[in-house]
């Protein structure tokens, strides 16, 4: 049976301020005053400070989040971060909104005129430009500002004011495609694409190679007979040349990218495909979410990027991280929804199984959501409580001293630095600089660990979550 | 403690889930008019 490896993996966000107040809660609050809307707009960062912000140059794998310096990390002027660094990049909203139009299929996002051309020059010397469509980003040049006036339609902004695109409503009585909507839907394609052409063009991977690829992101891609139908892992395939793929998406709230890569990993072992991409893309409606509480203290607007993830499973290459299919942790219904419980289940049940302790783990990569960001809204340091939970119960166990808890939480736990977008703070963001500890010998063993808020639904109060481990290719024995 | 009282409970994804306040409240006497969990991340 082939042991599945994770042979390469891509991180990237698109800093898109004009786009925020798209967001699920600006869209809603931002209307209802209009001082509160010019502070908002007047609260966004450049795409220079974008760039600069640490916890953003750790998304992208240029940082090891243990290296980041010590809060506020917000507020130093830039100092030659690149936007091109670790495994991937960080895209300005310019060239976003071309990436929107150039996976487009059905031509609903419209350029202005001086902006197609503009995007169309960038784009062209983009890294990555011999794999976009650059006629129909070109092709998407028109009038914006006539086709925003346009029933149901949306106008995109580049920054504050700038009116530099509209989008069409993609069906004229479809709740499920409204221009809001169809553009939440085409973000997460756009970055997920961008992250998949990283990750195949950066390693040297030929697109046709790949079998299958599972979208793990959180849109619900359908219309109004089919909501959640998807299919975005295909639709990101096919924009990305991987023309002998097929795909399927994976939907368990953010917790997804675990079980898709899980389930990846199983096809690979299975022998069913041989090399299987698990992408993610970002997610629009969670921009300027916690913009109130951002607001309130006087920092900018934090939540203006879109994180996307790929990576590629296939089997053994004699270097590359394995994923131990006999370590996956689940959260079954019986457990219960006590964050103790949930750990239990995910962290502790599965090293029982395999007779390890907690310390044979080096990295615990949970929810890694940036502090800097929730803590204004009230919603606490989601990380480091986590990381207090794992080491309460690793002593409970005796696998640590009570005085050795401090340690375990530094050392094995890291701060959070991802944007909240929900799925891709969920381990998913920690798996390149897991990748590449578990490479070069910093670590053995890194436990992924996911959770999902599945009651939000209203279908069941139960949450969800499941785990693996990645293992160095040199612990695997024989 | 909580009896005649109605009450409405609201749990959190990393504290305690909605269904274990709320059995905490019947079980003081209260009658719960809604519970929900949310997620503030």
């Amino acid at each position: 049976m082939p042991v599945p490896v994770m042979s390469a993996t891509s991180a990237v966000l698109a800093h898109v301020p004009g786009l925020c107040r798209h967001g699920s809660k600006p869209s809603r609050e931002l209307p209802k005053n209009p001082e509160v809307q010019a502070a908002f707009l007047g609260s966004l960062r450049t795409f220079e400070q974008g760039v600069a912000y640490g916890p953003h140059q750790a998304f992208i794998g240029a940082v090891h989040p243990r290296d980041l310096p010590q809060r506020p990390w917000v507020g130093p002027a830039p100092n030659g971060e690149g936007r091109f660094a670790g495994v991937g990049e960080i895209m300005p909203e310019e060239e976003f909104l071309g990436l929107l139009a150039a996976v487009d299929d059905f031509d609903l996002v419209r350029l202005g005129a001086a902006e197609a051309g503009a995007i169309g020059e960038r784009l062209a010397r983009h890294p990555l430009a011999e794999h976009l469509d650059l006629e129909k980003v070109a092709a998407a040049a028109d009038n914006a500002e006539a086709v925003a006036a346009e029933p149901g339609a949306l106008t995109l902004h580049l920054g504050a004011d700038h009116v530099a695109a509209a989008v069409r409503r993609a069906h004229e009585s479809d709740a499920a495609l409204t221009a809001d909507v169809f553009l939440e839907n085409l973000a997460g394609k756009a970055s997920a694409t961008l992250a998949l052409l990283r990750v195949l063009h950066d390693n040297g991977i030929d697109p046709g190679s790949i079998d299958y690829v599972i979208g793990s992101g959180e849109e619900a891609i359908g219309d109004r007979y089919q909501r959640g139908g998807g299919n975005l892992g295909k639709s990101v395939a096919a924009a990305a040349g991987c023309v002998n793929a097929s795909g399927c998406d994976v939907k368990n709230f953010c917790a997804a990218p675990i079980p898709a890569l899980v389930i990846a990993s199983s096809l690979v072992a299975a022998g069913v495909f041989t090399r299987v991409a698990v992408i993610a893309g970002g997610s629009l409606p969670k921009l300027g979410m916690k913009f109130q509480g951002h607001l309130k203290h006087d920092l900018p607007v934090l939540e203006d990027v879109l994180g996307a993830s790929a990576l590629i499973v296939e089997a053994d290459d004699g270097r590359s991280p394995r994923v131990r299919l006999d370590s996956v942790g689940k959260h079954p219904v019986a457990a219960g929804s006590s964050n103790p419980k949930i750990m239990e289940a995910l962290v502790f049940a599965p090293l029982d199984r395999l007779g390890m302790a907690s310390t044979d783990v080096d990295d615990y990569a949970t929810e890694l959501h940036n502090p800097e960001i929730t803590e204004p809204q009230g919603s606490g340091n989601v990380p480091e409580r986590n990381y207090k939970t794992i080491a309460a119960l690793a002593m409970r166990r005796g696998d640590i001293g009570r005085e050795d808890m401090s340690a375990f939480v530094e050392q094995r736990g890291m701060p959070g630095f991802a944007p909240t977008q929900g799925h891709i703070a969920s381990a998913l963001c920690y798996v390149p600089h897991a990748r590449e500890r578990l490479m070069e010998g910093g670590a053995r063993r890194v436990q992924l660990i996911a959770k999902g808020s599945l009651f939000l639904g209203r279908m069941s109060e139960q949450s969800d979550g499941m785990s693996v481990l990645l293992e160095s290719n040199d612990q695997a024995e024989g | 403690m909580f009896e005649s009282k109605q009450v409405i409970v609201l749990g959190e994804r990393d504290g305690v889930a909605g269904p274990a306040i709320a059995a905490c409240v019947v079980s003081a006497g209260g009658h719960v008019a809604y519970t929900s969990t949310e997620c503030f991340v």
